[in-house]
């Protein structure tokens, strides 16, 4: 199955390693895996911060790169929520009826991880080993964006060797929320702080997020909190195999 | 804007206060957890809940698209058995008009059914500039109209305090106004009720006039519903000659068969009960029977201007239930007050700068004031979309503000903008960004300059990667290297 990914720009210039989880997995399943080079960035973070207008650019690069596929895969439920939900919106915003054809067409291609193992491939069992005590936040967009629901959890508990965790309060935020940990740095941290407590509280190694910007905020929080607690992404743990160890 | 609390510091300062009172945030905790249980509980009770919330959210839409047409039929209605209807184009018109309605009675003193509408418009203020005190009747708008203090969420307004906090304040303040509270009054949630009790009776038998709000007002009938839990209001609504009713614009049902669907939805979604203990519904005037003069003030305070915006107009569903309150991460940690509008947590951030414009850095702030998890769209009885409104409003904050800060991010978010417009230009910030990862190696980092500096007080910052994904992929599968 021919697949384009879809790197992110998160994933590609600060966590690279989990589009390289992300590749391996797929190739694993036999997809032939494309990068389109055109790609840049969903937009999302303009579009989340009002910045409709220059949000545009990023939508017109991404139907340019992705146009035609008949899969594209993200390691991102935040950014495939964004492009599956606010595309439509900066298009119109934009009143380019050309542009909001165009993401007509290429958004229902696109899919989260997950989505795209359990929905498109059919598969739960990936082949994956892993032998560590983790715990899983399910993302917020993945969760009542995308309406994931367990399938991250399914791929998990199939890994041979894992300790899959329940995580306390798994479905409230991490705190995150794009340039709100910016903007509101008191509350995002509180909300973190809170969230890492209950992932102490589990006694998981790993923390295990589908999305790279959850983890970068939970895992900026961990390290400072030095309790030897790692963040990971899903795609990092379905990546791994018997064969490596 | 009488009476709105928009002088406040904006949402992130007046947030991180709040934040660091572990008292608030223990006593906020406690109690949104225990509400947002009890809804999800009764909730779950029904297999047509998705149907139910369409319904509302769909009756609600229609209403809103013929507001005019309802409203005529409205007062025609409520005419027809004897109330008056006025109509007030902001708080100061209310406020002028229920005043004068107070002073025609020849009354000093009213007893009040909580209501949002006349705390909107700060109609306590106004009555007590003209010689009228209003007397809050409900437990929790006894406590803080007690404490001179503000509500702080639209069910429970003294939820940011715990019984032993109500006890000093009644200790301290009932005597002032009426009955004082027992001397040996303890922290006993039984006792407390009691001591209230006391100090409300004698207001409810002195009082000749009742000010309220109304949950629903039927434009077919002519009738007003309110939904409450301790039966103040039904003694505000009976026992006074006189009874003035302050209602928004949006409040509107077609007909009287609506209030089927809104009767299941708002108790369930707002105290996470079944039904309400009372609910009262009062239709113009009857002879020997409750109040003999009835008038609804029906208040715009900027409605008609929000329900000219397409998209925003969707607030004006709300039905004031507060299960995007209790379900709010953000709401949880910052408390009411942080949002300095009577309507806080995510439908204040939705409505406020609808009602009040972005103008004010405070009502700025409030689209910011989310993560946009989605919690609250998933609660809402009447599925308000309130992280797209959310989006939507910070788009129209971006299009009208023009401050030097504000000139700034735009500046900033345009530079961005022209990097992720285009994979050449982001390949060469990233080839950038990486010697800076091979400078700092995989470490974190702990310390940026300032606006970064707002992320790494608490938390490290991940430090770019040596080598993109882009450039992994052009050397390991492309064979071109580096030349793009």
């Amino acid at each position: 199955m021919r697949v384009a990914l879809f790197a992110t720009c998160l994933g590609d210039t600060l966590f690279p390693g989990a589009v390289r989880a992300t590749l391996r997995v797929l190739e694993r399943l036999g997809c032939t895996v494309e990068f389109p080079p055109g790609q840049t960035c969903c937009g999302q973070m303009h579009t989340n911060t009002g910045y409709h207008e220059q949000a545009v650019p990023a939508v017109r690069s991404f139907v340019a790169a992705f146009e035609g596929y008949d899969h594209v895969v993200a390691p991102s439920g935040s950014c495939v929520g964004s492009i599956r939900h606010q595309h439509g919106i900066v298009a119109e915003h934009s009143g380019d009826r050309k542009l909001s054809e165009a993401v007509g067409r290429v958004s229902p291609h696109v899919h989260e991880l997950s989505e795209f193992l359990v929905d498109v491939l059919g598969v739960t069992d990936v082949g994956a080993y892993f032998p560590h005590r983790v715990t899983y936040h399910p993302t917020c967009h993945s969760l009542r964006m995308l309406r994931v629901g367990d399938k991250p959890r399914r791929l998990l508990s199939e890994v041979r060797g894992i300790r899959l965790l329940e995580l306390p309060e798994a479905e409230q935020c991490c705190g995150f929320g794009g340039t709100f940990a910016l903007k509101n740095p008191d509350v995002s941290v509180a909300m973190g702080a809170d969230k890492t407590r209950h992932v102490r509280e589990t006694g998981a190694e790993v923390l295990c997020a589908s999305d790279s910007s959850c983890l970068m905020h939970l895992g900026g929080l961990l390290d400072r909190q030095r309790e030897g607690i790692r963040t990971m992404h899903l795609a990092e743990i379905l990546a791994g195999t018997e064969e490596d160890r | 804007m009488s009476g709105v609390d928009l002088g406040m510091p904006a949402f992130p300062d007046a947030a991180r206060q709040a934040v660091r009172d572990a008292q608030l945030r223990h006593n906020l905790g406690r109690a949104t957890n225990t509400i947002r249980n009890k809804r999800a509980a009764v909730v779950d009770e029904l297999d047509d809940w998705e149907q139910l919330r369409a319904s509302g959210a769909a009756i609600k839409a229609h209403t809103l698209s013929r507001l005019d047409t309802y409203l005529e039929q409205f007062e025609s209605a409520v005419t027809a058995v004897g109330g008056t209807v006025h109509w007030a184009r902001d708080a100061a018109e209310a406020n002028r008009i229920v005043t004068d309605l107070v002073r025609e009675t020849g009354e000093t003193e009213a007893v009040k059914v909580k209501s949002m509408a006349t705390q909107e418009i700060g109609l306590n203020e106004a009555l007590a500039s003209a010689g009228i005190s209003a007397w809050e009747t409900d437990l929790a708008e006894l406590i803080v109209q007690l404490d001179e203090d503000r509500p702080s969420h639209i069910l429970v307004p003294a939820i940011h305090r715990n019984r032993s906090e109500i006890r000093e304040i009644f200790r301290r303040e009932m005597a002032g106004s009426g009955t004082p509270a027992p001397t040996d009054l303890t922290a006993d949630p039984v006792q407390l009720a009691e001591a209230a009790r006391h100090h409300l009776r004698d207001k409810f038998l002195r009082a000749n006039v009742a000010i309220s709000g109304a949950n629903f007002a039927v434009a077919e009938t002519g009738s007003l519903v309110v939904v409450e839990s301790e039966g103040n209001g039904r003694m505000c609504l009976t026992m006074p000659e006189h009874l003035i009713s302050v209602v928004g614009i949006e409040k509107l049902v077609p007909s009287w068969r609506d209030l089927e669907v809104f009767l299941q939805l708002l108790p369930r979604s707002s105290t996470g009960e079944r039904m309400n203990p009372y609910t009262s519904v009062w239709n113009g005037v009857t002879e020997g029977d409750g109040p003999s003069s009835f008038h609804v003030v029906l208040l715009d305070n900027g409605r008609s201007e929000a329900l000219a915006d397409e998209i925003g107009s969707q607030a004006l569903r709300c039905i004031r239930c507060s299960a995007c309150l209790n379900v709010c991460p953000v709401y949880e940690r910052a408390g009411g007050h942080a949002y300095g509008s009577v309507y806080p947590g995510p439908i204040g951030a939705v409505l406020t700068p609808q009602l009040y414009g972005v103008e004010s850095e405070d009502t700025a702030s409030l689209p910011y004031a989310s993560t946009l998890c989605g919690a609250c769209y998933d609660v809402c009885p009447v599925a308000i979309e309130i992280p797209e409104l959310l989006v939507h409003l910070r788009n129209r904050t971006v299009r009208e503000r023009k401050g030097w800060f504000d000139r700034l991010s735009s500046t900033a978010m345009r530079g961005l903008g022209w990097v992720f417009g285009d994979s050449k230009r982001l390949g060469r910030a990233q080839r950038i960004a990486s010697l800076g990862g091979r400078l700092f190696g995989r470490r974190g980092i702990g310390r940026l300059p300032w606006p970064l500096s707002r992320w790494t007080d608490a938390r490290d910052a991940p430090a770019p990667a040596p080598e993109s994904f882009r450039q992994w992929w052009e050397r390991n599968r492309t064979g071109n290297g580096d030349e793009r």
